[in-house]
């Protein structure tokens, strides 16, 4: 092959533009975060999953133990499914519970995993029972307003201007 | 021209579409010279000098100033609702997925595609195209295919390095300037952007602009008109079609890709 005397410079240009492609994968895309380390399925049932994604974290005690591999529906039972994989080296008790968090106010949900007091470990293909689903805004709302409705009529509030006087 | 006159309608009709089977016709043949034009590295090696090493410090510039605007706009709308930390994932996805490819692309037709129109028009005016055809070189093959797959592999690597600058920008003006904890604003960044989703279809679009771009500059040249008006009409044709055709296919693009 002919050289030619912009090779170095092509080089560099060519070098640098790998280099950013890098960056981009490994410092601001997820690259790093996926691991190659071993791991195990645990499946788990949620009435409500909220906005929980596929490649959300699973924590426990605030540290990251697992990925949520995929969720889907169970037409059964009518409830979420969501495959977890856990890393092998972290052993949970089988009565474990999830339950579904947000990070921060508007953050992203992540799942959070509580250790129970089983003698046995959770295993591959084990399902946890114990749930708790997201927090739904809506129901949070509507719960609010069926409790007060059914508290006794409260004393009625200051008269508006000119309008409760008979 | 006359509007009412069947037979100049059609004339223009026929000369319209003789001319896009013109340019199809060039891309197939651009296309199908990949072997060959890699084959003489050398030639693609100096216009990649040309096209991406000249085109360097523009993009770097603009990626820069990009960044900081990104991330100080961003922070002004995300601190009313309490997650300014949210600023290094909004600059990283909007640079990666639509701003990186598209105003690289425009720059690129800019910077890069108007001096190969210019330069392919020269050519042509000056009859150096015609003289290669006599001595039985093909001005295509020497000419003209190593300039289309240097700008083809010089768009992706520009476009990386504008982002990559960009979000470099955008920290700048989080980090230390407006004082965003510099960890939360990396792991908000890695927790929303996809490596295959986001950084590897902001790579496929900056490529099929790689291909938009350059062809369009290319084709102006080859086609213009061999004189000094013809070549500075299709420098401007070049900007002009090469913006819209770029504008118009990120609105593809983004459909295709990000539409679930």
């Amino acid at each position: 092959m002919q050289k030619s005397r912009h090779d170095v410079w092509v080089g560099l240009f060519v070098m640098v533009g790998a280099a950013a492609v890098l960056f981009l994968a490994l410092k601001a895309g997820n690259l790093l975060t996926l691991n190659f380390d071993e791991t195990y399925q645990v499946a788990a049932k949620f009435d409500n999953i909220g906005g929980l994604k596929p490649h959300a974290a699973v924590k426990s005690a605030g540290v990251v133990v697992g990925r949520v591999e995929s969720i889907g529906f169970d037409d059964k039972t009518y409830q979420a499914r969501v495959l977890l994989q856990l890393e092998k080296k972290f052993a949970f008790p089988k009565d474990s519970s999830a339950k579904i968090l947000t990070a921060g106010l508007l953050g992203e949900q992540y799942l959070g995993l509580e250790p129970g007091a089983a003698e046995k470990n959770l295993a591959a293909g084990d399902t946890i029972t114990q749930t708790q689903s997201a927090v739904v805004l809506e129901n949070l709302i509507s719960q609010f307003l069926y409790s007060k409705a059914a508290e006794p009529a409260a004393p009625p509030a200051q008269p508006v201007a000119g309008g409760a006087k008979k | 021209m006359n509007w009412l006159n069947p037979a100049e309608v059609g004339l223009s009709v026929r000369s319209g579409l003789a001319d896009v089977g013109e340019g199809a016709r060039l891309f197939v043949r651009l296309v199908a010279l990949v072997g060959a034009t890699f084959g003489r590295m050398r030639l693609v090696v100096d216009q990649l000098f040309f096209l991406g090493n000249r085109s360097l410090s523009i993009i770097t510039v603009s990626g820069l100033f990009v960044g900081f605007v990104l991330a100080l706009q961003g922070y002004y709308t995300l601190q009313r609702y309490g997650s300014a930390e949210a600023v290094g994932l909004l600059v990283a996805l909007s640079l990666v997925r639509e701003l990186g490819p598209v105003v690289t692309a425009l720059l690129f037709a800019g910077r890069a595609g108007t001096s190969l129109t210019a330069e392919i028009g020269l050519m042509k005016a000056g009859e150096q195209l015609a003289a290669m055809e006599m001595m039985a070189v093909d001005p295509v093959k020497r000419v003209l295919a190593p300039r289309f797959w240097a700008g083809v592999l010089a768009m992706p690597l520009l476009a990386a390095v504008f982002s990559a600058v960009g979000v470099l920008g955008g920290w700048v003006v989080a980090v230390p300037l407006i004082g965003i904890d510099p960890g939360s604003f990396w792991s908000q960044m890695q927790g929303g952007v996809g490596v295959w989703a986001d950084v590897g279809n902001g790579v496929i679009k900056s490529v099929v602009f790689g291909f938009t771009v350059t062809f369009i500059a290319l084709l102006q040249g080859y086609g213009c008109k061999p004189t000094p008006e013809g070549v500075s009409a299709a420098t401007t044709r070049t900007v002009v079609m090469a913006s819209l055709a770029v504008l118009a296919l990120d609105f593809v693009l983004t459909a295709m890709m990000f539409s679930i």
